[in-house]
């Protein structure tokens, strides 16, 4: 039996109609491919106008169209669009093809004659094609209720709020012993200088108090199962040596502790912790930890003083690790940056010279329960600097280093020269290329800047140094830069420098993506669906991302993308299913013989070996219809649906005109 | 479209194309065009105050089509080559290379010297081009006279020193295959473009 | 290990004594320098201010004429001048076919070619350091300089622009090492990589000379006893210059300038004279009698405790880049 079949040329303004003729298109379909089904052909403007789309449905009631070829755009865009004008007029979507006479005819093609040849060999391979499609019905699947989020900073702090207010559980795991992310480091926040830990631990304490939210700290994923809706995730819950069951957060154990170490993570290197420790005093959970590398128990096994002072006797150096496995419908990363290690850039100085100090190092010189409490003072923590200089984009905007910007380091370095001025009276520099200030109340905090009196000088570092070259350069730093907008270069002496690094991914951010089953971009953050219109989803269904993981931005930003995510998480979970694209593979049993190459070859994880019948089966709800094990399996066994051999060997035919030569029997 | 029209709505402008005539004239990539005036360049020039531009300045010059300004400028002459500014170059830039470009560029337009340095590339390599080999002090010598001869007493210890130490030929030497040599450069001369 | 030598004008006579001392501890650590036959100037920076083509011409030629002396693949220049020069024209011939076309065009008048590739041109510190190793050098020191402050100074080319790279751009570490193998004691010396100034003493005077004083005021300033150099423009203008830096800046600096391979015969335990000591212009004599003046063992020790200052805040350590 003959479908009847609707073909729709999209002028898409001048952009396809500029080089394909889609007037001699459309009446060539109705004539040459009548034979093949073809029953009405027309060419419109705007296909994906509700006129255009009312065109498709009315001859679906009128003329009992059973399948549709829509020449536009491409399906990337608008396939959703004709195949929901198809289900409004009773046809099965799937019984829609659309072929794209823009991206891959009318852009890519100037000679028009040619171009319009080539839109006709298009629509014919699509007519081709859909002869063979089925319908379909999407594959629905149940979304469990709960939610992890990885990752304590302010992003999944704010997504953890958001979906536990719903009413709905959340599991957030933070692989540091408490949360916070990096906003507990700082100290005061642009531009409204707020204190960064008085708006950050009221949302702290609610997270720790939240009936729907099960914390685990000091814990990491280590292996994601699953899809949509369904993941089953394994957390390893590292070891405190702490009992929480029977810890009150006295903190006697940390005053007791003998040992000091550097405190690289949280003090960013500049202060001290004990062994035993809280990352910092508000710390939720108020659990500490036993750092086990620098244990003397651990390490020689004397000492013990937590132990012995501890009143409840929560201390426990058997504590073994704990494997835990959740269920969850839906994920969240939020795993936030690290800071550019500005010593990869030795003219700066920072490693060598005493008094250079990077953005963090210097957050924590400022915060008030600090390495010194809050002073500003120079390397030997005890000299006020007089002269001090702020350098701009340190690893950004830098091929050597970093291509992009950071977007947050004009502010910082904003802010900072106003907590300088402010506790120190300094006469303070900034070193910058541009001045980028472009949110509320950004530009208006660059021109208090201003009036209290910075020096502004407009040009990229070039050294700082401790050589002199003049006397009064004798004992002090000296930043060497051109100042742009006077043409000169200068020498500027001065006591501090403060880098204003900029922000790069974790270093582990691609094997956690890989792990989660997504991608990262060129510079190494998640890569979202969308840029513009989807940046908290990725091309995984269940998976969101949220936060600096996204790629460098503010405080704000982050918690509008974390309240974001929260949002689509929970609109999942509101409608309790999800309906998933039917495109899928499925594999034939009768025809796989075990070989198992498909399994790897999956990058969605889809494919299950069954042992005992020796053949592997493709999981339709995880499975996102890539095509690569269809193309891979040496005996043919895996078809595709939309994708199946004899349709896009039809398309081929169609493409190539055979469909138009008499049949040879 | 005829091409003329064409021109007229596309034309060259004469930034571009004084900008471009120093890429062409620059062997490999230089980047030119990438530059965004962040100033890295005049800051880690060792020259920058003798400069009547700093090398930002003139590569903001240099886009802006002023090619007289450019080609007089003592700018690229002060260059000591030290490669800072290349390295440095968050655009990765090849600003010692343009400097070369401006140099030839320069002596090519016949533009007055800003200073001392063209002669003494000229005397430096008229020698090398009659010899082979650098000859020293034919070329202090020839040199200092046309430029500072009284100067000539401020290092008459040091040559004094370089003579006694052996340090200094008297005489020039000269390769064996100098008519090679001579052919070759004579050679690459006609072959030599500048834009 | 046979090597291409190019010695290039400077090495001939002005610095002869780089010359000597190179060739003096070749020999003892197994290397064979073959040097090119009938080499020309490679032009130093004053004739690709002039011409382009014919200055990549001139370093042609002399990569030619590397390949027909021992058709060896490797050559080695002790001048950083040199060294740049040839190794930017291979590398660019190498990525402009156009422009090996044109170089090769102008070579041909004079019977010759040049394949871009053949020849791979190596600094002698690169060649020292990497093909013969830090454990060989101590190997054949039998009198190490202790007691010897020294400032290494590697100039610009080495580090920049890195044609072919072998040390950090800002901050190498190569010779200091090497100068640590042998014995001495590396002060820091934060200008290392710094330019000497080239020919800017002949054009801007002052400017040149400032240049030089900086050098070798903040060697001073930090201890060294000498400056030790790997480039003969750099070896010039900081010794037969400092006089006259000297006398424009009213200062009485006396920091002796030797070469790498100098020092390297001198621990070796060879003779001075051969090493061409004594050639320069602000005389050695008296740093280099501090050698082995502090007996081994004595200069070490206990290190004194010191008493670590409670309110200092800890530092970063550096990263090792090189």
């Amino acid at each position: 039996m003959t479908e009847k079949i609707g073909v729709y040329i999209c002028h898409c303004g001048s952009n396809i109609a500029g080089t394909v003729d889609c007037p001699e298109v459309s009446r060539w379909a109705a004539e040459a491919l009548k034979a093949r089904g073809v029953v009405v052909a027309r060419d419109y403007k705007f296909m994906c106008s509700s006129l255009g789309q009312e065109l498709i449905e009315k001859d679906i009631k009128e003329l009992g169209l059973t399948r549709v070829v829509v020449g536009a755009c491409s399906p990337h865009l608008h396939e959703p669009t004709f195949r929901g004008a198809c289900g409004r007029a009773g046809l099965n979507p799937y019984l829609c093809e659309m072929v794209s006479l823009r991206e891959q005819v009318s852009w890519v093609h100037t000679d028009k004659a040619a171009a319009t040849a080539k839109a006709k060999a298009v629509v014919s391979g699509g007519v081709e094609r859909v002869i063979h499609h089925e319908p379909l019905e999407s594959l629905r699947v149940p979304i469990h209720p709960a939610t992890l989020i990885v990752g304590g900073g302010i992003a999944g702090i704010q997504a953890a709020l958001e979906i536990a207010d719903s009413g709905t559980p959340v599991y957030l795991v933070e692989r540091e012993p408490s949360i916070g992310g990096h906003m507990a480091q700082f100290d005061k926040t642009f531009p409204t200088l707020d204190c960064s830990a008085c708006i950050l631990t009221p949302k702290m304490v609610t997270v720790g108090a939240h009936p729907n939210i099960t914390m685990l700290t000091y814990a990491e994923v280590t292996n994601v199962d699953g899809f949509v809706g369904n993941f089953a995730v394994t957390i390893r819950q590292k070891p405190r040596y702490v009992k929480a069951d029977l810890c009150n957060g006295c903190a006697v154990c940390e005053e007791k502790c003998p040992k000091k170490v550097v405190d690289e993570v949280f003090e960013a290197g500049l202060g001290y912790r004990k062994v035993i420790y809280r990352p910092f005093a508000q710390a939720v959970p108020k659990y500490p930890v036993i750092d086990r590398e620098n244990c003397t128990f651990f390490l020689k096994g004397t000492c013990k003083a937590c132990e012995k002072f501890c009143p409840t006797g929560a201390i426990d150096f058997e504590q073994k690790e704990e494997i835990i496995t959740i269920q969850v419908g839906n994920i969240i990363l939020a795993t936030g940056f690290d800071l550019f290690d500005a010593r990869r850039i030795p003219q700066f100085g920072l490693g060598r010279l005493p008094n250079v100090f990077s953005s963090l190092e210097f957050e924590r010189l400022c915060n008030a329960a600090g390495p010194t409490n809050g002073r500003v003072v120079m390397r030997d923590g005890v000299t006020t600097p007089r002269a001090v200089g702020i350098v701009h984009c340190v690893g950004s905007r830098d091929k050597h280093y970093n291509n992009y910007c950071s977007s947050i380091c004009c502010m910082q370095s904003l802010k900072f020269a106003h907590l300088v001025e402010e506790r120190t009276g300094a006469t303070v520099y900034n070193f910058y290329i541009d001045m980028r200030t472009p949110a509320k109340g950004y530009d208006e905090f660059y021109q208090r800047l201003l009036e209290e009196g910075v020096i502004f000088i407009r040009g990229r570092v070039a050294e700082v140094t401790d050589v002199p070259q003049r006397p009064e350069e004798e004992g002090r730093l000296v930043v060497q830069v051109e100042d742009t907008l006077i043409g000169q270069q200068r020498r500027i002496p001065l006591d501090m420098v403060i880098l204003s690094a900029g922000l790069e991914p974790r270093h582990d951010a691609k094997q956690v993506a890989k792990m989660f089953g997504i991608s990262c971009s060129a510079d190494g953050w998640y890569i979202e669906k969308h840029p513009k219109l989807d940046p908290i989803a990725t091309m995984t269904e269940g998976i969101y991302i949220a936060g600096v993981a996204q790629g460098p931005k503010d405080i704000p930003a982050s918690v509008a993308q974390g309240a974001a995510a929260a949002a689509r998480v929970m609109g999942r979970i509101q409608q309790k299913e999800i309906a998933l694209e039917p495109v899928r593979a499925s594999i034939d049993e009768t025809r796989c013989s075990g070989c198992r190459i498909c399994n790897n070859m999956c990058p969605f994880n889809a494919i299950l070996y069954h042992a005992d019948k020796a053949v592997s089966e493709v999981n339709p709800a995880l499975c996102q219809g890539c095509g690569t094990c269809v193309a891979a399996c040496p005996a043919g066994a895996i078809s595709g649906t939309v994708f199946s051999d004899q349709q896009v060997l039809s398309q081929l035919e169609g493409l190539l005109l055979r469909n138009l030569q008499p049949a040879t029997v | 479209m005829t091409s003329a029209t064409a021109e007229a709505s596309h034309p060259v402008t004469v930034e571009k194309k004084f900008m471009q005539q120093v890429m062409v004239n620059t062997p490999g990539e230089t980047h030119l065009e990438m530059c965004i005036q962040c100033g890295s360049c005049g800051g880690s020039c060792p020259s920058a105050a003798e400069m009547d531009h700093t090398p930002r300045s003139l590569i903001a010059l240099i886009r802006a089509g002023n090619f007289e300004e450019v080609l007089s400028s003592n700018t690229p002459w002060y260059c000591v080559s030290c490669y800072y500014c290349t390295v440095r170059c968050p655009q990765e830039i090849h600003i010692t290379d343009v400097m070369y470009t401006l140099k030839r560029m320069a002596v090519h337009a016949g533009i007055k010297d800003p200073c001392a340095a063209p002669d003494f590339s000229k005397t430096f390599v008229s020698w090398v081009e009659n010899y082979g080999r650098a000859f020293e002090l034919g070329l202090m010598s020839m040199f200092r006279l046309r430029h500072d001869p009284l100067g000539v007493l401020r290092i008459t210890d040091m040559a004094v020193g370089m003579v006694s130490k052996g340090r200094m030929d008297l005489a020039p030497k000269s390769i064996k295959g100098l008519k090679s040599l001579k052919a070759i450069i004579a050679r690459a001369k006609a072959l030599e473009v500048v834009a | 290990m046979k090597y291409g030598y190019f010695p290039g004008c400077s090495l001939e006579r002005n610095a002869a004594a780089y010359d000597k001392s190179a060739r003096a501890v070749a020999e003892p650590l197994g290397m064979e320098f073959v040097e090119v036959e009938d080499w020309n100037c490679c032009g130093a920076t004053e004739y690709i201010s002039l011409n382009l083509l014919a200055s990549y011409a001139l370093s042609a030629r002399n990569l030619a004429q590397a390949v027909r002396t021992d058709g060896l693949g490797e050559l080695v220049a002790p001048c950083s001048a040199c060294y740049l020069n040839l190794t930017k024209c291979d590398k660019s011939m190498r990525e402009s076919p156009s422009l090996a076309a044109k170089v090769n065009e102008a070579l041909a008048a004079g019977g010759l070619s040049y394949k871009p590739g053949s020849m791979r041109v190596r600094h002698l510190l690169d060649v020292i350091v990497n093909d013969i190793g830090f454990e060989a050098l101590r190997a054949k020191v039998t009198r190490p300089l202790t007691g010897l402050k020294v400032a290494p100074f590697y100039g610009c080319f080495v580090a920049r622009p890195g044609y072919v790279q072998f040390d950090d751009t800002e901050f190498p570490v190569t010779l200091d090492r090497l100068l640590q193998a042998l014995g001495a004691e590396v002060v820091d010396f934060p200008l290392k990589a710094q330019c000497c100034g080239g020919h800017m003493t002949q054009i801007s005077e002052g400017m040149g000379l400032e240049m030089i004083r900086r050098l070798v005021k903040t060697a001073d300033d930090r201890g060294a006893d000498l400056i030790v150099t790997i480039c003969p423009m750099c070896q010039l203008n900081l010794d037969a210059f400092q006089g006259a830096m000297n006398r424009h800046f009213g200062l009485n600096l006396h920091v002796p300038v030797l070469y790498f391979t100098q020092m390297m015969g001198l621990a070796f335990g060879l003779d001075q004279a051969a090493l061409g000591i004594g050639s320069e212009l602000v005389s050695s004599r008296a740093a280099l009698a501090a050698i082995g003046a502090t007996p081994e063992g004595e200069a070490g020790g206990p290190p004194k405790r010191v008493k670590k200052d409670d309110k200092a805040l800890p530092m970063p350590a550096p990263l090792m880049r090189a």
